[in-house]
């Protein structure tokens, strides 16, 4: 792909196309108070460098790309497991504010962080985990053929969005109410402005 | 949605401003220092004689932050912005369309709805709450001009019909504008519109307020990444912030005209707060000018529904909602403008 977009971007295309094309295509960009205290939780994982965690590696805020999806970002943290032939494998583990409602976008976000190791590594993935604020918890992704797919369909639709400025239409839905984007994408108001209009010449 | 900020507006000449760290910090002519934190403005205007560091332009643009320069009378001299919002294709659309006779005739009818239904009922709240102290009948005849300029509106009109009716709203509407100074009549006598320079207290009010409303404006179009020069009710002319002017005229009554109006109705400007210069232009001083800005400010935080998304928003992001909703129509999200109808 000539042309990387941030790890993030994937994750909001996945939560819904068009906030990804109001920050992407549109330049939009608005913070709440989700964004920013995502933005605060990262940044304490960000804080530690390379560390041990109960015998285990660890390496936090780790650069990473993939050229094959288009991707570049940072890990959180990638713990380093002893595989069965003494080699370490990856474990990425991805930190989320909120609780434990793992949703196909967190999934595959880590998965598609998973797929960038792999590609710099040279080697085979299996699982990681996402780490929840509320309660702090973790939960195990595996890295199956479904999702793998998913990532790799939906890097391919995201940068074609992208690539072709198209903006999709708003579908005002559930997620409308926790997107930092509502102000921008006005999602509720429809194709009704020539009734609008008149309603206000009446006399 | 974005959250009202202040505008601060400085006056005092001689003033210097400067950054220090996330504050900008506001030095007098006698030394005496203020500070605010950049994160609760969203603009800076200078009247006059301003000074400003460049590392606090350089701020202002990063954190967008419109900064406008004016002279001390309001006449607009120069703006600071930063880096735009970026959106290189909507305002390659947007350019498209002005170049668009149909597509312009389009927003422009918006605009000229918005300034006429607006209009009217600026007019029509004067009649229902003053009936007895103006010339009804002089204003029901305005008012029924404006009714028919509504009921032309309901159709598509071209470019040169909408234009043509943004002369014949503001004419009538203006005829009788004075009617509705009821406090110290003499000295805010108004005889139509005048400017550079105003040559009575009315219009030296009303173009001061302009001034105010149309940096708010041009703000707002350029944090959502249009081109505030760029028209479609009116045409492209060097130095002319042609989009800024059209989104004002929906505005212009109930925001710009109605504070001057209540400022004289209610005594907070007299007659001595002006002075007239041999050419004749009016000035006002600078109580006055004080009074005016510090009024602005309050009319921006007044609460009311927007008509369209139907949510209570102050005022003064309404200009910001507007803005968002031509770009959105722009990029064809909307199948038209609507404009902000004041009710
Ligand atoms: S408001 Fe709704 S439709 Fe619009 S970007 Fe957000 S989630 Fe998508």
């Amino acid at each position: 792909m000539d042309r990387t977009l941030p790890l993030s971007a994937l994750q909001h295309y996945l939560y819904c196309p068009r906030q990804c094309a109001l920050i992407h295509v549109e330049k939009v960009w608005a913070e709440n108070r989700f964004t920013a205290e995502g933005r605060l939780l990262h940044l304490r994982a960000d804080s530690g460098s390379a560390g041990r965690r109960g015998g285990v590696a660890e390496d936090r805020a780790v650069p990473i790309r993939s050229d094959r999806l288009g991707l570049y970002g940072v890990a959180d943290v990638v713990e380093m497991r002893p595989g069965p032939d003494g080699r370490e494998i990856p474990y990425p583990v991805e930190y989320k504010r909120g609780s434990p409602k793992v949703e196909d976008w967190d999934r595959a976000q880590l998965c598609a962080q998973a797929m960038c190791l792999e590609e710099m590594l040279g080697a085979v993935i299996r699982d990681g985990a996402i780490f929840y604020g509320k309660p702090r918890r973790r939960e195990r992704v595996v890295f199956d053929t479904p999702l793998r797919s998913l990532v790799e369909q939906s890097c391919r639709d995201m940068h074609t969005m992208v690539e072709t400025a198209q903006t999709p239409p708003a579908t005002h839905g559930k997620r409308c109410r926790g997107c930092s984007l509502k102000g921008a994408c006005m999602p509720k108001t429809g194709q009704d402005v020539e009734r609008y209009l008149l309603k206000g010449l009446e006399p | 949605m974005k959250k009202l900020l202040n505008t601060l507006y400085v006056t005092s000449q001689g003033t210097y401003l400067s950054k220090d760290g996330e504050c900008v910090v506001i030095r007098a002519e006698n030394g005496q220092k203020k500070r605010f934190p950049v994160h609760v403005l969203d603009g800076i205007v200078c009247f006059g004689n301003v000074l400003c560091s460049p590392f606090l332009l350089g701020h202002c643009g990063e954190k967008g932050l419109a900064l406008s320069f004016m002279t001390e009378r309001g006449r607009y001299l120069a703006g600071v912005r930063g880096p735009q919002s970026g959106n290189v294709l909507l305002r390659r659309e947007q350019y498209r369309q002005a170049d668009d006779p149909v597509a312009s005739a389009d927003i422009a009818r918006s605009v000229i709805a918005g300034k006429v239904v607006n209009s009217r009922a600026v007019l029509r709240r004067c009649l229902r709450d003053h009936g007895d102290r103006v010339d009804a009948g002089m204003l029901e005849r305005a008012v029924c001009t404006l009714d028919e300029c509504a009921r032309r509106l309901q159709t598509p009109v071209s470019l040169d019909e909408a234009r043509g009716m943004e002369g014949q709203a503001a004419g009538a509407y203006f005829a009788v504008f004075g009617q509705m100074v009821l406090q110290d009549e003499e000295a805010f006598s108004f005889d139509g519109r005048n400017r550079r320079p105003p040559l009575d207290a009315v219009n030296c009010l009303l173009s001061f307020v302009y001034t105010l409303l149309a940096h708010d404006v041009r703000s707002a179009l350029e944090a959502v990444g249009l081109d505030p020069q760029v028209g479609f009710l009116h045409r492209d002319r060097p130095g002319r912030p042609g989009l800024a002017l059209d989104v004002m005229e929906e505005f212009r009554s109930f925001m710009a005209d109605r504070l001057v109006l209540s400022l004289i109705n209610r005594g907070e400007v007299r007659a001595r707060g002006f002075v007239t210069k041999e050419s004749g232009a009016v000035f006002m001083d600078d109580d006055t000018r004080k009074t005016v800005l510090t009024a602005w400010q309050k009319r921006k935080q007044d609460e009311a529904m927007h008509p369209f998304l139907r949510e209570r928003i102050p005022l003064g992001l309404a200009f910001h909602v507007q803005a968002q909703l031509i770009a959105r129509s722009i990029r064809g999200d909307l199948d038209g403008y609507p404009p902000y109808y004041w009710k």
